[in-house]
């Protein structure tokens, strides 16, 4: 090892010699309080000062405590919760005054010499080095294990079997995903399904406003009007013949990540329709210029809500993807990679808004197994 | 080896040494018991006066350290209350707007710390202010520690521990930030599962065991929970608690100046100096962590309300911390393959899954890639100055202009708003800006810093600015250069020169064509790091100068001695 701050050291050295030699610790100075006892003593009752103040906080933080009210009285004293506010000013000014104190106390009274300690270099001496080598090498000779590799080997074999079961133990963390990403509740309205041995056909799904579950009429929408609607499943089960625990808790949360829907109504003629995933055109897929396409997100999830109403534009508020709903939901901005679902509509009997069938493709983020289909 | 001059060294503040009080009797008696037990008196013997040294820079990793304490002592309040379960409820709390709506027991344990548990809302907001304060001084820490060297051996281990802290510090956070079960942080979680989602071949299968099922399901805040009070916190304080020891067996770095050499550390005993400061700190930074959670308000989550797959608010964005890969993500080109009925999400996996990690690696790599390339197998515990180490601080410099650049562009529709400027047209700058200013910013921050060591140079040759003009007889005017005081001028030569570029010898038939051409790109390489860097004056060099210096002023003082009107330069 080279000593960097040789004088001596050769001229192939990486460093040459100091140009200046090191002129030593500065002499120590001597601070007021350590000369003049009157200083001394200031700093002395400063120091209790401060524990006396910081004291006195916790005193007012219990006051405060037990004192003031809190609930949803929180706009009290310009926006902050009085009792959040007052606890928090007393016990912060508690705590700042005790480390206000020590520190004042370290500068001012306690020894403020600096002191030197040697350095080692990290490295172990060449004599430790030895030692521990030779004590390495005789406990592993002294378990033979270099000598009886049938031992070594079954048992690194054993042990790293064991890993297995840490991986499998954790397989009952969720179920596989089978096809679950395919499809949504949507593909309920216009089954065939069986009820207590009866065929039944299940009405075609209505569409329903998200939040009131009313379900919309196709003469509801104006021009330009946007809504955000779910399938009235969600709020009538019975209707479909499903369970109600079916779409409660947290299986609702799971059905609206999926069935999130936009509906926009514009002038019939700047629509251009796509082609669905058979390859037919989707022209009678909107009813008066009423468009639906899911909310998810085909980026990364995020429900979309920012509608650009001159253009038929809607942007995802998470990364600003940009869809055009007017144009099968091609993407015209941001890093969104496919178009948005569309949902093909149709009118019942009574006028309301039906899906004629669910999305025929997968809604949300990407994923792996995930197809595409172009669809201009 | 030159160790500081310790005559002048005081040993006492005192007239008299200290001698203990008979008050210490019992004292004594406790600390026997223990010593007979637990043989303390050979390991506190050294380290009860460890020295310390003093520098304000390296306060940033203690306020890290306070805060991961006042993490754990609000983080511990917090969990008396809040409930970890995604089981519908309806709230009847307190908060009068969102009696009735129904949310999971997460969100409305989080409402009820909130309202109905004195002082809940403000270790609520402590909790997530030392959480910010926590990464933010990390990451401060880590630029101290990176821009000083203080990373050379013997100390790239501590580095890389320093790296996994931050790197579980951010997990942390974002684990802590989606358990309330709000809106923003449902919506940070939802792309969270998109994140996953875009993971070739098994990303779904991530997806639905994280979540137990279909996204949300009813797994992941327990999960999380689990994760962010146990799993995560235990593998924070163990690497915690490993920093901290390396730090004390390497002693810590010292800037150099008179006295302070490679060879010793010079500063405050722990006893009492050092640990009544940082003791002291501890309150300070609890101090203000209390303040600010009792004057600012942070993440009010009954303002947002539950989380909601359909339902999201605009300006929606992560914790401060994770908004460089959320930039990264909103830039990125909307590149995605479909093959063979698969898709791959470049969209998605560039920005998240390979940008943050593949950040951390060369993180971890800068203290191994710079003793490669200038070949430094010396320990070092003087710390550099920014300056004296160009390329490495340019280096710096360019990550931290991708960070800061990735960071702005998580925050395109903000400032697009906010400037009236278009989104479209700050992502496409954004595009080029990402690859073209951290390299801009490499240039200038080496340029800079060989501008300042020049400026040394300049001062230990030419002295400082006094600041005095003096007018020669003929009527020209000249600023009188004083020399430096010695200390300081010890201080600015205190560092290494640059090691010559290694030569290779074509003609070694011994090396192998490979071996030739690592030797050659670490030549060339050696050659950029080293580039225009300005080497300390020799002794010869500093004694000519302020031979000449002397001469100069001498001159000008004979001059205006005997010119017309006799006043002399002031005297200094």
């Amino acid at each position: 090892m080279t000593d960097v701050h040789d004088p001596h050291s050769s001229g192939t050295d990486l460093v040459p010699a100091e140009p200046i030699a090191d002129p030593g610790l500065p002499e120590h100075q001597w601070r007021p309080t350590d000369v003049d006892d009157a200083a001394e003593k200031r700093a002395e009752r400063q120091v209790a000062g401060f524990f006396a103040l910081s004291a006195i906080c916790t005193v007012l933080f219990l006051v405060a405590y037990f004192v003031l009210d809190i609930g949803d009285n929180w706009t009290t004293f310009a926006g902050f919760g009085a009792s959040t506010m007052a606890l928090g000013t007393t016990l912060g000014l508690a705590l700042l005054f005790i480390g206000v104190g020590i520190i004042h106390w370290a500068r001012k009274l306690m020894a403020d010499k600096e002191i030197v300690e040697m350095r080692h270099p990290a490295r172990s001496s060449d004599e430790d080095r030895e030692g521990t080598l030779k004590a390495l090498s005789d406990g592993l000779a002294e378990s033979g294990i270099g000598r009886r590799p049938l031992i070594r080997n079954s048992m690194i074999g054993s042990v790293a079997l064991l890993g297995l079961p840490a991986v499998v133990l954790l397989r009952d963390l969720g179920p596989l995903p089978g096809d679950k990403l395919e499809s949504t509740i949507w593909a309920r309205g216009g089954e065939q399904i069986t009820v207590d041995g009866a065929q039944v056909t299940v009405p075609k799904m209505r569409i329903s406003r998200d939040a009131i579950g009313t379900p919309i009429l196709a003469s509801d929408l104006e021009i330009g009007d946007l809504v955000n609607a779910q399938p009235e499943v969600l709020f009538n089960p019975e209707r479909y013949y499903v369970e109600p625990e079916e779409v409660e808790g947290i299986n609702l949360q799971v059905h609206k990540s999926k069935t999130s829907l936009i509906l926009l109504r514009m002038e019939p003629g700047d629509i251009k329709p796509g082609r669905a995933a058979d390859g037919s055109s989707r022209e009678n897929w909107t009813v008066n210029g009423i468009v639906a396409y899911s909310k998810i997100c085909t980026h990364v999830g995020c429900p979309i809500s920012l509608n650009e109403r001159t253009t038929h534009h809607l942007l995802c508020p998470c990364h600003q993807s940009t869809f055009d709903l007017a144009d099968s939901g091609r993407v015209v901005f941001g890093p969104a990679g496919r178009p948005l679902p569309q949902l093909p509509l149709e009118v019942d009997d009574e006028g309301y808004l039906v899906a004629q069938s669910d999305f025929d493709e997968p809604v949300g983020p990407s994923y792996w197994e995930r197809d595409y289909y172009d669809r201009w | 080896m030159t160790v500081g001059d310790m005559s002048k060294v005081a040993t006492t503040n005192g007239t008299e040494p200290a001698t203990p009080s008979k008050g210490s009797k019992r004292a004594g008696a406790v600390a026997n018991w223990a010593d007979e037990r637990l043989g303390l008196g050979t390991a506190m013997k050294k380290n009860l006066r460890k020295v310390f040294p003093d520098h304000w820079s390296f306060m940033l990793g203690e306020v890290a350290l306070w805060s991961f304490v006042v993490l754990l002592l609000t983080g511990v309040f917090l969990t008396l209350w809040f409930d970890p379960s995604m089981a519908e409820v309806e709230y009847n709390g307190s908060y009068d707007p969102l009696r009735g709506v129904h949310m999971s027991a997460a969100f409305a344990s989080t409402v009820d710390i909130s309202f109905d548990v004195r002082g809940g809302l403000l270790m609520r907001q402590m909790h997530h202010w030392a959480a910010m304060i926590f990464i933010a001084s990390m990451m401060i820490h880590l630029l101290r520690v990176y821009l000083t060297g203080a990373f050379r051996k013997p100390r790239e281990i501590n580095w890389l521990i320093g790296c996994m802290l931050l790197l579980l510090g951010t997990i942390e956070g974002f684990t802590g930030y989606s358990l309330p079960d709000d809106l923003l942080s449902g919506t940070g979680v939802r792309a969270a599962d998109g994140f996953m989602k875009a993971t070739p071949v098994i990303g779904t299968y991530m997806s639905f065991f994280l979540f137990g099922g279909e996204f949300p399901g009813d797994s992941i805040i327990p999960r999380f929970y689990a994760m962010h009070i146990l799993l995560i916190p235990g593998l924070l304080l163990a690497l915690i608690a490993a920093h901290m020891l390396l730090l004390v067996y390497h002693k810590h770095t010292q800037w150099p100046g008179p006295g302070r050499t490679e060879k010793n550390v010079v500063g405050f005993p722990m006893l009492p100096v050092y640990m009544a400061k940082a003791g002291g700190f501890f309150f300070i930074v609890f101090g203000v962590t209390a303040l600010m959670g009792g004057l600012f308000s942070i993440n009010n989550v009954w303002k947002l309300g539950p989380y909601d797959p359909s339902k999201v608010t605009a300006g929606s964005q992560p914790d401060w911390y994770m908004g460089w890969p959320d930039g990264l993500l909103r830039v990125i080109p909307a590149w995605e393959t479909h093959l063979w009925g698969h898709t791959v999400s470049w969209n998605v996996m560039l920005p998240i899954l390979v940008a943050p990690p593949l950040l951390l690696v060369i993180l971890m790599l800068l203290p191994f890639l710079e003793a490669w390339i200038t070949g430094d197998k010396r320990e070092h515990h003087l710390l550099q100055r920014p300056r004296n180490a160009p390329t490495r601080t340019g280096i710096m410099a360019g990550l931290m202009t991708f960070y800061g650049l990735a960071w702005a562009a998580g925050g395109n529709d903000i400032i697009a708003i906010k400037m009236d400027l278009s989104i479209n047209q700050i992502t496409y700058f954004m595009r080029g800006a990402l690859f073209i200013g951290p390299v801009i910013a490499f240039f200038i921050a080496r340029r800079w810093c060989v501008s300042l060591q020049r400026h040394d140079e300049e001062k230990l040759l030419h002295g400082y600015e006094s600041g005095v003009l003096v007018r020669s007889p003929d009527g020209g005017y000249a600023e009188k250069h004083l020399p430096l005081p010695e200390g300081k001028a010890y201080t600015l030569t205190a560092r290494d020169n640059d090691p010559e570029i290694d030569e290779i010898d074509e003609s070694d038939s011994s090396l192998s064509g490979r071996q030739l051409r690592k030797a050659r790109l670490r030549q060339r390489l050696q050659k950029l790091y080293f580039a225009d860097n300005v080497q300390k004056p020799t002794a010869e060099e500093l004694q000519e100068s302020a031979e000449h210096a002397e001469h100069e002023l001498h001159e000008l003082e004979t001059q205006i001695a005997n010119g017309p009107n006799k006043h002399g330069p002031a005297e200094h």
